[in-house]
């Protein structure tokens, strides 16, 4: 038997990969790992199938204690991390391959700038599948774990482990943040000619009441001329709603499937992995571009993505 | 029928069926639907069925916007005979701890607690559809006499089993969340269950409810619940 010991929680670690489809009209979003493009990264950098479950973790990652046989592991993201074996403590460098033996302890302490991380392990985290995935909704209590964060205490066991191409390794940092793009929104016109404006010129800052499920964010009031309520229709992520108070909330994957606040926008695709990231306290500012150059933006996302991915293969 | 499509970001369709919710309207919506659903377009991850509205989501790495239009503008429609779908009896007990804002509710609108729940019980419900949290029903239409706005401030914690009023509409919490209806009283029913994935939602969109009225007694034995 192999497996780790939770020795420190972390702030909000759970089992991830990515996401489950077609339950929207029941309520149940889609969820997954945040930052697709670093939770792809980590399977590939392991030698994993494409979908295994993942460690993700938001600030402050776990402490974890290997017991039984070694195991292969790497992270993603920008995260500080040390390996701990027999009282040495090694730095660790992400996207790179490492060997835990018995005994040894993984301390995730901090993402960098950054909000979330990734453990990935050549082998399976033995988890709990709900509709074809195992991620973790702690709002549903759904998925991973009886749909709750990992624990402190808690054993999570390890199989089908396997040890191919060690020398993995990647340079790759998250690209820098300048704008995000957003599409237009189907109620865009509810708000005021001054307030479109403000919404595209005026920076707003990512406020601590953000989590899986949305991001808040403060800045110039949006002044709505409409009506500051819609008859509730369907969201995805992504979407930009903006309640009475004027200050707009972006839902992100864990979102509740319906909502009834107008839609100012949208973020485009290619830049979700980039927003997500952004911890409480960053500035966005919005850039409004139009469906053809986000379709394009996303073909180079996966170009971008592919190509980093054929560096380690 | 579908009035106008638009995008709704890179990766959906925002189909709109006007701006009237009623359950004509809405019918029209859950058939297109169940329709989108039976074709398994590539591509597409969710259809979200509401009111008068119908998004559908798709995966960037296989489809665009105008593949997943053309698809939804060429469907040929095939009718269903189950469109309109189950009765379902739900049991409510409105005892003071459950019914948390009935106090407020006979000032807001003016009527006695007894006048709101012989209105609220005399009608049947029709489920336009299921969301915001999982298994949520919103259902429809309560008695023009009943109907306010949301809570000025949402609760926190709305406890499981909650029925609210807001506007024309009636719902169900399917477990504790942050909600802000207006809360009438409390069903011991399980209207989600995650442990049954082919079936987890209790109502679906289309179905009828009936509520009816149980004493704290007959709430307990439900439950199996002897905190009180």
């Amino acid at each position: 038997m192999t497996y780790f010991r939770v020795i420190r929680s972390g702030i909000n670690t759970t089992f991830q990969d990515f996401g489950r489809k077609n339950l929207y009209h029941i309520g149940i979003p889609f969820s997954g790992a945040m930052d697709n493009r670093n939770y792809t990264l980590a399977n590939i950098i392991s030698g994993n199938k494409e979908n295994n479950p993942v460690i993700e973790f938001a600030f402050q990652g776990p402490l974890l204690k290997l017991k039984g046989e070694k195991v292969n592991f790497n992270i993603t993201g920008n995260v500080n991390f040390n390996i701990i074996k027999n009282k040495n403590t090694i730095e660790g460098n992400c996207y790179q391959n490492y060997i835990l033996e018995d005994g040894d302890e993984l301390d995730i302490l901090s993402t960098n700038n950054s909000v979330y991380g990734y453990l990935s392990i050549s082998g399976n985290f033995d988890v709990q599948y709900q509709w074809n995935s195992c991620s973790t909704n702690t709002k549903a209590k759904i998925g991973a774990n009886e749909g709750k964060k990992i624990e402190k205490d808690q054993l999570l066991n390890i199989s089908n482990l396997h040890f191919k191409n060690l020398k993995r390794k990647l340079e790759y940092v998250n690209s820098k943040i300048e704008n995000i793009r957003v599409i237009k929104g189907t109620n865009f016109y509810y708000f005021s000619k001054e307030g479109i404006k403000s919404f595209f010129e005026k920076e707003f800052t990512v406020t601590k009441l953000s989590d899986r499920m949305g991001m808040r964010l403060e800045g110039v009031k949006i002044e709505n001329v409409v009506d500051t309520n819609i008859k509730s229709e369907g969201l995805i992520k992504g979407v930009i709603q903006v309640p009475a108070d004027g200050n707009p909330i972006i839902m992100l994957s864990d979102h509740g499937t319906i909502g009834g606040y107008p839609k100012i926008g949208v973020v485009i695709s290619a830049d979700y992995d980039k927003l997500v990231q952004l911890p409480p306290g960053s500035k966005i500012k919005f850039k409004q571009i139009e469906l053809s150059e986000a379709e394009m933006l996303f073909k180079l996302y996966q170009m971008e993505t592919k190509n980093l991915a054929l560096k380690i293969q | 029928m579908i009035k106008n499509i638009s995008n709704l970001g890179d990766a959906a369709l925002y189909c709109d069926f006007g701006k009237e919710v009623d359950k004509a309207t809405n019918i029209e919506v859950i058939k297109y639907f169940k329709n989108v659903n039976e074709k398994q377009i590539e591509g597409i991850t969710n259809i979200t069925p509401s009111y008068n509205k119908l998004i559908i989501s798709f995966d960037l790495n296989f489809t665009n916007f105008n593949k997943v239009k053309k698809k939804i503008e060429n469907l040929e429609l095939k009718n269903f005979t189950n469109i309109q779908g189950k009765s379902i009896d739900i049991p409510i007990c409105c005892e003071d701890r459950f019914a948390l804002d009935i106090s407020r509710l006979e000032k807001k609108l003016n009527i006695t607690k007894d006048k709101i729940y012989e209105k609220f019980f005399s009608k049947e419900y029709y489920c336009y559809m299921t969301g915001f949290i999982a298994g949520h029903p919103f259902l429809g239409d309560i008695d023009e006499a009943l109907r306010v706005k949301r809570l000025e401030t949402p609760r926190v914690k709305m406890p499981k089993g909650s029925v609210g009023i807001t506007e024309q509409f009636c719902n169900i919490y399917s477990f504790e969340s942050p909600g802000g209806w207006n809360i009438i009283g409390n069903t011991p029913l399980d209207i989600f269950d995650k442990s049954n994935e082919l079936k987890p939602n209790l109502i679906s969109p289309g179905d009828t409810i009936k509520f009816n009225q149980i004493t704290i007694e007959e709430y307990k034995k439900r439950t199996g619940n002897d905190i009180f």
